[in-house]
């Protein structure tokens, strides 16, 4: 076990009297085994980014305790901090954002190096020019600037930046959703060349379910700032537990427009509703196709309990039946 | 320490990026000359600089009339009469050579005010919209105090109270102590407020998470980036500086004479406008090129360095 989540909480104050807050994670325990890809799905504004900050102890928590490789990472902050980040390292979504405009390829890649010392100026040096060449960009680049490269080469050189201080834990937030699809392709095989060279653990946030599977040993998915199912990535998709895990695989296009023309995909009523105030109970059964017991799905939440598969757990009710 | 080498077959290179090789501050001064009357600002100032240097000199090896040399023959004479380019004033004395000793006095007013706003505006903006919360809540009420005063009331107050005497450079401490007193809120707000939307950017959070401690965020990320519209704001407070500095001697509480300064010509050339308007209307000019160069010169700063104009 490299990280484990357990009941951790983020409410964002929305001003104002009340104390009304935004739940943007409420209650979440998530397990990431050392080796694996763990993929997190979920629609947008349930929580998986607000989860990835507070992994990586770029926000601090509300309540709960993350604990990475034996320490507990809510717990230390400063200088202590910033020594775990050494073998934690984030990828960013947007590769437009994530680099500085004002500085240099070489000066963005050196500067992990430099926060912790590692090696003399020299080696730094050829680090960098070595980073370039592992995420396939001309090692010459270094005193270029982010805005003459495209967003896929930009998106190399944040990956590059994860990897400079060899970290052991990557979190990957949405990385190919800003890009277009042929360059999606590179970029995730990229990643998956590098997790087998350095035997990385990723924690990949998407909410392209395709990738997400073709990519992941074991899939989570989020509802409004909670897991709702954790599985094996096979068993999540050929039999989901949870309906709204059902609903979200059935979203996904199948290539065969036969088959496409015979599917019908289960539609959710209704919006996502507020994460200032979640639904009572399950927070799925405004939504539910299968909530159908009053006072049940209303009225209590359901626990994260293990249903269908060996290693899957589904919080529902009625999990798998459908 | 030996840094891990990997073991990887070399990666196939990618694709090529244009040869151009260009910073955002090159790109911006590519923009700036491009800005036609930004240009002329420019020159109309380095123009101004070079004449305040030069003008002293000139006085002192008798190339240029002496400002302060009085001439009871030649009282309000209009431009050219005896010699005298632009005319004499009241006191007979040469308006050219006031005009070019005077321009010293604007341009150390409009600069070295900046010079003062410049870090404790920045000092102040950059630790309220880093920190935030209470330091930012304290800062800022402060600031709003300040930012109640009316301008030319507390600039006059503070001359008419504090003065020093001695050469006009030791005069002009308090004017501009009291102008940039007044003036680096604008300034501070400016910063709080980029740092605010500044620190939101994922590059921010990279570096936090690429182990910078909090200095080094402020002053290699936060700083270089929001640099741009603080040199415009800078930019634009010369020409007020100047302007506040004119006001002052107008009336009577700037510079002492004998140094001489635009404001002072103005007032002294109003005495005679009728038999002599040169005396107005020279001093009066150079007041309002000098103001116009400086506000050209932002303009095309803030064209220049807009990140929404940038491609």
């Amino acid at each position: 076990m490299l990280v484990r989540v357990s009941g951790v909480y983020k409410h964002f104050p929305v001003g104002g009297f009340g104390g009304l807050a935004v739940r943007a994670v409420d209650g979440v325990d998530l397990e990431i085994r050392r080796g694996e890809t763990l993929g997190l799905v979920g629609e947008s504004g349930c929580g998986k980014s607000t989860l990835a900050r507070l992994i990586t102890g770029l926000l601090p928590v509300t309540a709960g305790s993350i604990v990475f490789d034996g320490q507990d990472v809510t717990r230390i902050r400063g200088a202590r901090l910033r020594r775990v980040r050494r073998r934690m390292q984030m990828i960013f979504q947007d590769p437009f954002a994530s680099l500085d405009p004002r500085m240099t390829v070489g000066d963005i890649l050196q500067e992990p190096l430099d926060n912790f010392s590692i090696g003399t100026l020299r080696e730094r040096r050829k680090r960098v020019q070595e980073l370039l060449r592992l995420v396939g960009l001309n090692p010459n680049f270094t005193n270029r600037y982010p805005h003459e490269f495209s967003g896929g080469q930009r998106q190399r050189i944040g990956i590059a930046r994860a990897l400079s201080v060899n970290p052991s834990f990557i979190v990957c937030d949405e990385p190919v959703s800003a890009l277009d699809v042929s360059i999606q392709a590179q970029i995730i095989n990229l990643l998956q060349d590098l997790q087998r060279e350095f035997q990385l653990t990723y924690l990949f946030i998407a909410h392209d379910l395709a990738v997400v599977r073709h990519l992941s040993d074991r899939i989570a998915v989020m509802y409004l700032g909670k897991v709702v199912e954790t599985a094996d990535r096979n068993d999540i998709y050929d039999k989901p537990q949870h309906p709204y895990t059902k609903a979200l695989l059935s979203s996904i296009p199948v290539p065969d427009p036969m088959v496409e023309k015979g599917r019908a995909p289960i539609t959710l009523k209704g919006e996502i509703p507020s994460p200032v105030n979640p639904p009572s109970g399950c927070r799925f059964h405004p939504r539910c196709p299968i909530a159908r017991v009053p006072g049940v799905c209303s009225e209590v939440e359901p626990p994260l309990e293990p249903h269908g598969a060996v290693d899957q757990v589904a919080a529902c009710h009625f999990a798998g039946q459908f | 320490m030996a840094i891990p080498v990997a073991a990887m077959e070399q990666a196939p290179i990618d694709w090529e990026v244009p040869e151009v090789q260009v910073g955002l501050w090159a790109d911006a001064w590519v923009r700036f000359r491009r800005n036609r009357l930004a240009v002329v600002g420019l020159t109309i100032i380095t123009f101004l600089i070079v004449v305040a240097l030069v003008s002293p000199l000139l006085v002192h090896f008798g190339l240029l009339a002496n400002p302060i040399k009085q001439n009871v023959d030649s009282i309000e004479t209009g431009p050219g009469v005896n010699g005298h380019l632009f005319g004499t004033d009241i006191l007979g004395r040469d308006t050219l050579s006031r005009l070019m000793i005077g321009s010293e006095v604007s341009l150390t007013v409009g600069l070295l005010v900046q010079a003062i706003i410049f870090p404790i505006g920045l000092t102040i903006g950059l630790t309220a919209g880093y920190f935030g919360g209470r330091i930012d809540n304290l800062l800022m009420r402060f600031t709003d105090i300040w930012y109640a005063f009316p301008d030319l009331l507390f600039v006059l107050v503070v001359v008419s109270v504090w003065r020093l005497s001695g050469s006009w450079f030791f005069q002009l401490i308090p004017i501009f102590g009291a102008i940039a007193l007044v003036n680096w809120v604008g300034l501070a707000r400016l910063v709080r407020g980029q740092v605010l939307s500044i620190k939101e950017k994922e590059y921010i959070e990279a570096a936090r998470s690429s182990g910078s401690p909090p200095l080094k965020l402020i002053l290699r990320h936060l700083l270089p980036n929001s640099l741009g519209p603080i040199i415009v704001t800078l930019t634009f407070g010369i020409p007020q500086a100047i302007f506040l500095e004119a006001v002052l001697s107008f009336l009577g509480v700037g510079i002492q004479p004998p140094q001489p300064t635009w404001g002072q010509m103005v007032a002294d050339g109003v005495e005679a406008i009728y038999p002599n308007p040169t005396g107005v209307v020279f001093p009066a000019l150079a007041i309002g090129f000098t103001l116009l160069a400086f506000s050209f010169i932002g303009d095309g700063l803030r064209d220049a360095l807009d990140p929404r104009m940038r491609r």
